[in-house]
């Protein structure tokens, strides 16, 4: 079970003035169980990327598998697709829309055609997972905090039972309490149920902790693609098209030359503490 | 899908029709539709035929970019051609129940076609020339002598300008959300009239609360930055005629004549 891009190309507005190539021979697999960060500055096609992994956008050129079917062939079902490949957009306000919290979650499952009372059930779970409080279920989602609001949204992706869960920007806009809490909220989902997750975000620090592989886009195209440790060793690479690497890499980069034998590829502040100890206690 | 509208949308590009004073082609474009209404005689349409494709060519604007626009008014169209078909009295040709087709009835349906059709291109090559900006600061100058018998000439230009700001804005809002939605398995587009306005309703309520949120934060930015209405308010590139200004004022009037003038002395055929 994965998806593989094969050569893929996006151009917005082909064919005009305003004529922009968001992808460019984009080649890659995701596979089944990863915990992916997908980095890139403003307009470096990240977006763009992973909304061609479930169907929304349509490929230029090239082919997209889904578990080894093409997503474009005529009898392919897109909207299945869609509720398998779940896709939590940047602003929840895009999507929230019912009176209560409880009946928006419901939306997803309902259009994947379950009764009400199975869609409500997938809701009350869903919605218990994300680590909302049951005193909130039947507020109107407006009245809630930018966090609680992304909860929701992910909730009413995360109702539909998805295999693969991508999240543009979750942390954007959230305090660093916040941010932790939907970080951490995301590795629980991949560690109890397995999913795939594909984190989508700008910032190296948010991922640098959580991912065990990252995909770095630049003007369209892959420019990195590794385990964050040999990712952030290119670090300088990395500052040439507007990325940094984590505080803790400048960090263990500055011993090294001040004449510490630590470890340069610590990437956690976990790592750093060891390698650390371990010159000093040798 | 949604990127399709060009109504209301700037082509970017550098010509002469770009470079126009905005009232030159507010006024251009008033005249132009009131010429297509009034003309007579087939030499009138060919003169009108000529003059718009000469600014189009001028403009520099692709004409498939224009052709975009005649698409929302098919409908619309098939419409009008068809009650100008069946409905104008005079010797039937063909006649079938109730319905009967004439010679001027095929001949109003065709003109009548190729108005909207010019109409509509004429309207694009405005708008799609001008900027919002310039084209309200025209309406506004243009509109002045208004002000003095008490009508809100630079209220009703800035709510224009923001109105005309605000299409591709909430056109990409309306595009964000329909991908959100179809994320979790919304359907826009197959099913029953009844399922089809309800399925908007997922897309209508972020739509309004965006609208509405983005709404009060212009008026606080506007009011942040000390606006008060247009009360001594001075512009950043106040309008000027240029020559080619006048010179397009000249061509316009030729124009005119020749359509009246047509009118006149060549009104065939008639209709």
């Amino acid at each position: 079970m994965s998806i593989i891009l094969d050569k893929v190309n996006y151009i917005y507005s082909p064919g005009t003035s305003h004529q922009v190539q968001a992808l460019k021979d984009i080649n890659l697999e995701i596979k089944d169980g990863q915990f992916i960060g997908v980095i890139g500055h403003t307009g470096s096609g990240k977006s763009t990327l992973i909304q061609h992994f479930n169907g929304l956008v349509k490929a230029t050129s090239g082919t997209i598998y889904f578990n080894g079917e093409d997503i474009y062939a005529k009898d392919f079902d897109l909207k299945e697709l869609r509720t398998r490949v779940g896709l939590v957009f940047q602003y929840p306000e895009h999507q929230l829309f019912e009176t209560t919290i409880f009946d928006d979650v419901c939306f997803g499952p309902k259009n994947q055609g379950l009764s009400k009372e199975k869609a409500g059930l997938r809701a009350f779970e869903a919605l218990r997972s994300v680590g909302l409080s049951e005193e909130v279920y039947y507020h109107s989602p407006f009245e809630l905090s930018g966090g609680q609001k992304r909860r929701v949204a992910i909730a009413g992706v995360l109702a539909m039972k998805p295999e693969v869960l991508i999240l543009d920007e979750p942390t954007a806009g959230l305090d660093p309490a916040g941010r932790d809490e939907i970080l951490q909220l995301l590795r629980e989902l991949h560690r109890e149920r397995g999913i795939t997750v594909i984190l989508v975000s700008h910032s190296m620090e948010d991922v640098a902790d959580y991912v065990e592989r990252i995909i770095v886009m630049n003007q369209g195209s892959i420019m990195l693609d590794d385990i964050p440790r040999e990712i952030f060793l290119h670090y300088r690479d990395l500052e040439a098209v507007g990325l940094a690497a984590p505080q803790v890499t400048y960090l263990m980069h500055e011993l090294r030359e001040r004449g510490l034998a630590v470890d340069v590829g610590a990437t956690t502040l976990a790592q750093a503490k060891d390698t650390i100890l371990k010159v000093f206690v040798r | 899908m949604l990127r399709d509208i060009t109504l209301g949308q700037y082509y970017p590009a550098n010509s002469v029709i770009h470079r126009l004073d905005p009232r030159v082609k507010l006024l251009g474009t008033l005249l132009f539709i009131v010429s297509l209404f009034s003309l007579k005689g087939i030499t009138a349409l060919a003169v009108a035929t000529v003059f718009l494709v000469t600014v189009i060519k001028l403009s520099k604007v692709p004409f498939r970019f224009m052709v975009k626009g005649l698409r929302a008014i098919v409908i619309l169209m098939l419409i009008t051609a068809f009650f100008n078909l069946f409905l104008t009295p005079g010797e039937p040709l063909v006649s079938f129940w109730k319905f009967k087709i004439t010679a001027p009835g095929i001949r109003n349906a065709v003109l009548m076609a190729i108005r909207l059709t010019y109409l509509i291109l004429g309207t694009s090559i405005m708008t799609l020339t001008t900027t919002p900006n310039q084209l309200t600061a025209g309406l506004e100058k243009a509109l002045r002598p208004l002000g003095k018998i008490g009508v809100p000439v630079h209220a009703i230009s800035m709510m224009m300008s923001i109105a005309l700001r605000f299409i591709p804005i909430l056109i990409e809002e309306t595009d964000k959300i329909m991908k959100a939605q179809m994320a979790r398995g919304a359907d826009f587009e197959s099913g029953s009239l009844i399922r089809k306005v309800k399925s908007m309703v997922p897309l209508l309520v972020p739509l309004f609360v965006a609208a509405f949120r983005r709404a009060d934060d212009l008026a606080m930015a506007m009011e942040a930055r000390c606006y008060h209405g247009g009360e001594g308010r001075t512009q950043l590139k106040p309008l000027r005629y240029q020559g080619r200004d006048r010179l397009a004022y000249l061509i316009l009037l030729a124009y005119l004549a020749g359509i009246f003038l047509c009118r006149h002395f060549l009104p065939w055929p008639q209709v």
